[in-house]
């Protein structure tokens, strides 16, 4: 199957407004009739996922005008992290995104270990997949919950947040920690995986699946579900592309397209998942594709699992003293054990100079992290592609002839996490 | 695939797997209007600039770093191990392409800008340019010419200075309890 079929007809030619294509301008015939009501959404309406404002101009009920106003969570990331050693700096990517922390910590590490050129045991590897998935189901649990209670369904919400409790639970196991673990290490993980981490999240392969089915269960014959998804928020292949729209935005709109399958990292060449792709580019494929994917997402958790069954008493992280903190026992018997820790700890190690950008299949799409070097112990710069970011500018071409009902549905399915955005 | 047509391509740099094409401002837009219909980068992941101003010369407070390496004889604890090869202007402004088919790539095309120069805008080439070049604007400060709404997007619009600068302080805003009154 081509990354691009030529058949997908979602609407005819193009939707993305001109000349900005971010904001949907009111019609100046339409504004001279006076009828056009200007209205404010947010920063704090509880159904804009965090703080972001909407504009709005109406006619009737229907949407004449929006434009998106950010900003409100910006906590200067980007420049606090250009203050930071790079390995303290690794605490950062999963704070931006605090739905989807270990994914964004993973495309981290793997630019400085792009940088470093080190090598990562297997065991790493595999972890690092594992713990990307139950992430993904995690971020799309949280996602499906709060987008079910915006259109109504307040149920949905308790049952998806009890999975995901479960799903974190798995998390506090192998960390410590729910979220925001910091569990990779540039060259490889911060611990050996806890021997009762198997059966814990194999129990949790079981329950997922009958869970998700059941979820279906309640919004697939859903009148109200299916009457505020279907046909509402449409946007098209070649605009999803123009408006660099990624992960299940994009999936929902024909595209064939998933760095895990198309361009793979970690591992993901090696553990069989299909690609969920839905050709309506409406909110309700945006729907079915996040459900498809929790599904895929168990599927690679139980591979994983069954691989790393098979690894127990390998290393975990890559022996390099340089940039590996060394092993706690040595540093009772092991004077240059002592030294390696006292300077990484304290000075940080040092990434040799050069600019890299590297990027994974976040839940919200492509996550790419761009760092500059100078050869120093702390990066030069540091920029996130946020997925979230692009999805939001995607609003006005999805709300094009839509209500002010539909925008809760709409801006619900293009999944901003607002941290994310402002950064 | 070479990139030699790419109008005004200076060079072609190939570092840790990635390729990136430093091209001349002047003609950016010609360069990625190039790259999207003859060679199929549909697809803008990213843009952003980044500000190297002192370059080098940042944090070197022990060993004296040169270009070969470590001077032994000089003194001190930690700093640079050498000091980073000199850019040639202030601002580089990356532009991350993706060609999004069945034969996926990604490159780096990079412009090289000072203080106070302009740029054209690639929204015309990608929409989605429309958001990085504002963020660009409204954190380092780099007017994009014939952006159709280059006003700030993170800071608040009638925020001072451009934060992402190196030479913005750290600690900048003005704090409001002084107790001075």
């Amino acid at each position: 199957m081509s990354v691009v079929e030529s058949t997908t007809k979602i609407y005819e030619g193009s939707r993305i407004p001109s000349p900005i294509p971010t904001v949907l301008q009111v019609d100046p015939a339409k504004h001279a009739l006076d009828d056009i009501l200007t209205i404010n959404f947010g920063p704090n309406h509880p159904s804009t996922h965090g703080v972001l404002r909407l504009v709005v101009d109406l006619d009737g009920e229907h949407v004449a005008g929006i434009a998106a106003v950010i900003g409100y969570l910006h906590t200067g990331f980007e420049k606090t992290m250009e203050q930071k050693t790079w390995w303290k700096c690794i605490t950062y990517p999963e704070r931006i995104d605090y739905v989807s922390f270990q994914v964004n910590e993973l495309a981290f590490v793997l630019a400085i270990e792009k940088l470093l050129a080190i090598e990562v045991p297997q065991k790493a590897t595999w972890m690092r997949m594992l713990l990307s998935e139950l992430t993904r189901v995690h971020s799309h649990l949280v996602w499906l919950g709060t987008s079910a209670l915006e259109l109504g369904a307040i149920s949905m919400f308790w049952y998806t947040f009890d999975d995901r409790d479960a799903t974190l639970d798995l998390f506090e196991m192998v960390c410590g920690t729910r979220m925001h673990t910091r569990y990779f290490q540039a060259g490889g993980l911060a611990e050996d995986i806890p021997e009762g981490f198997f059966d814990q999240a194999r129990e949790w392969c079981k329950k997922m699946p009958k869970a998700i089915d059941e979820y279906e269960a309640i919004l697939d014959r859903n009148a109200i579900w299916l009457k505020r998804t279907k046909g509402i928020g449409l946007l098209s292949a070649d605009d999803a592309i123009a408006l660099g729209q990624s992960g299940p935005v994009l999936r929902a709109s024909g595209v064939n397209w998933d760095l895990r399958k198309n361009m793979p990292y970690l591992a993901y060449d090696e553990v069989s998942f299909d690609v969920p792709v839905y050709p309506e580019g409406d909110v309700y494929a945006r729907y079915k594709v996040h459900m498809n994917e929790m599904r895929e997402s168990v599927r690679i958790v139980s591979q994983c699992l069954d691989r790393l069954a098979e690894m127990r008493g390998e290393p975990w992280i890559a022996d390099d003293r340089k940039v590996v903190l060394p092993p706690r026992h040595e540093l009772h018997t092991s004077m240059e054990s002592l030294i390696h820790h006292f300077k990484i700890v304290t000075e940080g190690y040092v990434v040799p100079e050069g600019e890299v950008y590297s990027c994974v299949e976040s839940p919200r799409g492509e996550f790419g992290v761009y760092v500059v070097s100078d050869g120093g112990p702390k990066p030069w710069r540091v920029k996130f592609r946020a997925p979230s970011f692009v999805a939001l500018q995607a609003t006005a071409t999805c709300m094009t002839d839509a209500a002010i009902a539909d925008m809760i549905a709409v801006v619900g399915s293009l999944d901003g996490v607002m941290g994310e955005v402002d950064r | 695939m070479g990139y030699e047509a790419v109008p005004g391509l200076v060079e072609t740099v190939a570092g840790h797997g990635e390729t990136t094409l430093v091209v001349d401002a002047a003609r950016i837009v010609e360069a990625c209007t190039h790259l999207r219909d003859e060679q199929g980068f549909n697809f803008l992941s990213d843009l952003t600039p980044t500000d190297y101003l002192g370059w080098g010369g940042r944090g070197v407070s022990g060993y004296i770093g040169t270009r070969a390496g470590r001077d032994l004889h000089a003194p001190g604890t930690q700093g640079l191990a050498r000091v980073p090869v000199p850019k040639p202007k202030r601002f580089a402004v990356n532009y991350h392409l993706l060609r999004l088919a069945d034969d996926p790539v990604r490159v780096r095309v990079q412009a090289w800008l000072d203080d106070g120069e302009e740029i054209d805008t690639v929204v015309p080439v990608w929409p989605t340019a429309d958001w990085f070049e504002r963020e660009a604007w409204d954190m380092f400060g780099i007017v994009f010419r014939g952006h159709p709404n280059l006003a700030r997007i993170l800071m608040e619009d009638d925020w001072e200075g451009h934060p992402l600068r190196k030479d913005y302080p750290i600690g900048g805003e003005p704090v409001r309890f002084s107790g001075e009154e």
